[in-house]
């Protein structure tokens, strides 16, 4: 059996969620196994739906008022004991700030190893393969694993959604037996950023500025530019960062955040060693650059000499016009 | 408060990092090896949470002899004690063993603490995983990711990040925390600093001493391939009048890449 942890914020199941249902559906199919799904938390019943749509037969709802928000310490132990009940061969997290947060726990809990953030996913000879960039994306391991169930964190933005279809399944719902003391660590409260609706690791498309838009001001042009395209989000390089321009939230790169979005657009960054490795798995990259030696513009799909300040204005308006028509 | 770091050495975050196919590994020489960037914010903090409560610092790292560059920074940084939990087996990616050995001498050797902290990230295995494991192993609180820390008596309130929002969660210690970038400023050592640090001696726990069974400490992730990612096709380069390169940007994002 393959299952698949479903997180849910603000009522709602995460994208990047249904992105490992998918996947764990595909390698479900290779292995001819059963594929399920969890969730947990309190009075989740009516996100079990969603999950067999895309591909769950089965969906475990586990159910504590004490689980009403996150806890480490309490969600790994939800998990622990319907783990050890079904006995998956593979389990996959979303590579959030929850799953990262979770599976180590999970993983430490049941003695066996965990692949973060993995890129890839496969089957060879019954067992998992995976593919995780290491040393910031310059490098991709291919690491097996000793020990069963094999734990996954599949990075978001990378894994195809399957085509949802109009599939029913059981929910099984279960009251988790946990008490006060084991939940050690709960949210209290979630602060949401002023005007950052996306996160940059979530975000389809990512504009980022660097150095070259010379003060924190100038991110507003950014910021007109994804005002205009759908689910993107803001992004700056590591300088423009400790420059204080922009919060590190938005920082791409080693000591940032590794992004894959679908357009990645660099202005006015020249492309370090440290920036690159976060943003390399991006599909399609533009870059425009004042420098025509600028590293970046060696990366880019479509790249532009010339100034930023210049051709922002009329990039915006030719966007517009796409999404007039 | 009694404060423990657990710091890792890493190539820097400019090393170009090349692989020796035959032996699936990192070929070191070349490389420059740092105290890991997330790692500076977890001592910054321990020294700050001493200044404001009293209390001691001491600093772990688990590797081999080469680590005590990095034990050395951080007692030049301001830290009281560092101790080498000395392994010579080279990087396995694997968290899990890592975690084990830290909680064994947290079991047996040093059970006093309040605090355990770490970077939230060694970035080249860029797993993430040991402090939580950790946490687990030993049935304390985690917060990882943290930017904010207030620790009044044995409670403790901490913000940590995650997508476009911060949580907060209120804990009590002992627990374990992981610091983000932005948590504060990590201090430049200074010159009585450093040369406090070379007078100060480390000392070494081998491995072999914790009285680990093989099988606990046999990884249980295995690296089969290491490569270089594929590298990105050639693409168009155009340069001219600034109009013109919008209406060709535009139309490349429209109708080739149709990414828009």
């Amino acid at each position: 059996m393959v299952l698949v942890f479903i997180e849910v914020r603000e009522g709602k199941v995460k994208k990047s969620s249904l992105e490992a249902l998918s996947e764990g559906k595909r390698r479900a199919d290779d292995l001819g196994a059963e594929l399920h799904a969890v969730l947990i938390g309190h009075e989740l019943d009516e996100l079990a739906p969603e999950c067999f749509s895309f591909g769950a037969t089965k969906v475990h709802v586990l159910e504590s008022t004490l689980l009403s928000q996150y806890s480490p310490s309490g969600f790994s132990r939800a998990l622990k004991e319907l783990v050890e009940e079904l006995k998956p061969m593979v389990i996959f997290f979303a590579a959030s700030s929850m799953g990262k947060d979770l599976a180590p726990r999970l993983a430490a809990w049941l003695n066996v190893g965990l692949a973060t953030d993995c890129t890839e996913t496969g089957i060879k000879d019954g067992r998992l393969t995976v593919v995780r960039p290491i040393f910031a994306g310059n490098v991709f391991a291919t690491m097996v694993f000793k020990a069963s169930p094999q734990i996954a964190t599949l990075r978001p933005n990378v894994f195809p959604l399957v085509d949802p279809v109009d599939a029913k399944g059981e929910a099984a719902k279960k009251n988790v037996e946990i008490t006060e003391d084991q939940v050690k660590d709960a949210v209290q409260e979630i602060m949401r950023e002023e005007g950052s609706e996306l996160d940059v690791t979530e975000a389809e498309i990512l504009i980022s500025g660097g150095r070259g838009l010379k003060g924190p001001e100038n991110f507003n042009l950014l910021r007109e530019l994804a005002s205009i395209l759908p689910r993107s989000a803001v992004g700056a390089s590591r300088s423009a960062v400790d420059s204080g321009w922009i919060d590190h939230q938005n920082q791409v790169g080693q000591t940032g955040k590794t992004v894959s979005p679908n357009l990645y657009m660099a202005f006015g960054i020249s492309g370090a060693i440290q920036h690159v490795a976060g943003m390399s798995s991006s599909k399609v990259i533009v870059a425009v650059n004042k420098d025509p030696d600028a590293p970046i513009l060696k990366l880019a799909d479509f790249g532009v000499v010339g100034d930023l300040f210049k051709v922002i204005p009329p990039l915006k308006e030719e966007l517009k016009k796409i999404f007039a028509d | 408060m009694n404060i423990f770091v657990f710091v890792k050495r890493v190539p820097d975050t400019e090393s170009k990092i090349r692989i020796d196919h035959k032996a699936n590994k990192i070929i070191k020489d070349g490389l420059n090896f740092v105290l890991s960037p997330y790692d500076e914010y977890a001592v910054e903090e321990a020294l700050r949470l001493r200044e404001a409560h009293g209390g001691k610092v001491t600093v772990f790292s688990v590797g081999a002899d080469e680590v005590n560059i990095i034990l050395k920074k951080c007692l030049a940084m301001g830290a009281d004690e560092a101790v080498l939990l000395k392994d010579d087996t080279p990087e396995t990616y694997d968290g899990l063993r890592t975690a084990k050995i830290i909680a064994k001498v947290l079991k047996d050797k040093f059970m006093d603490y309040d605090l355990l902290l770490f970077g939230r990230l060694s970035i080249g295995a860029d797993n993430g995983q040991v402090q939580t494991m950790v946490a687990q192993l030993l049935d304390l609180p985690q917060i990882n990711v943290v930017t904010k820390l207030e620790i009044e008596g044995n409670q403790g309130t901490a913000y940590r990040e995650i997508e476009g929002a911060s949580e907060k969660v209120a804990f009590s210690l002992p627990a374990v925390l992981s610091a983000q970038k932005g948590l504060n400023e990590p201090r430049y050592e200074t010159l009585k600093g450093i040369m406090m640090a070379k007078r100060k001696e480390i000392p070494v726990l081998p491995l072999e001493d914790l009285g680990m069974s093989a099988e606990e400490l046999a990884p249980l992730m295995e690296v089969v391939n290491l490569e270089s990612p594929p590298p990105r096709k050639a693409g168009t380069v155009f340069e001219g009048e600034a109009e013109a390169a919008a209406k060709k940007l535009a139309q490349f994002l429209h109708e080739e890449a149709k990414v828009i």
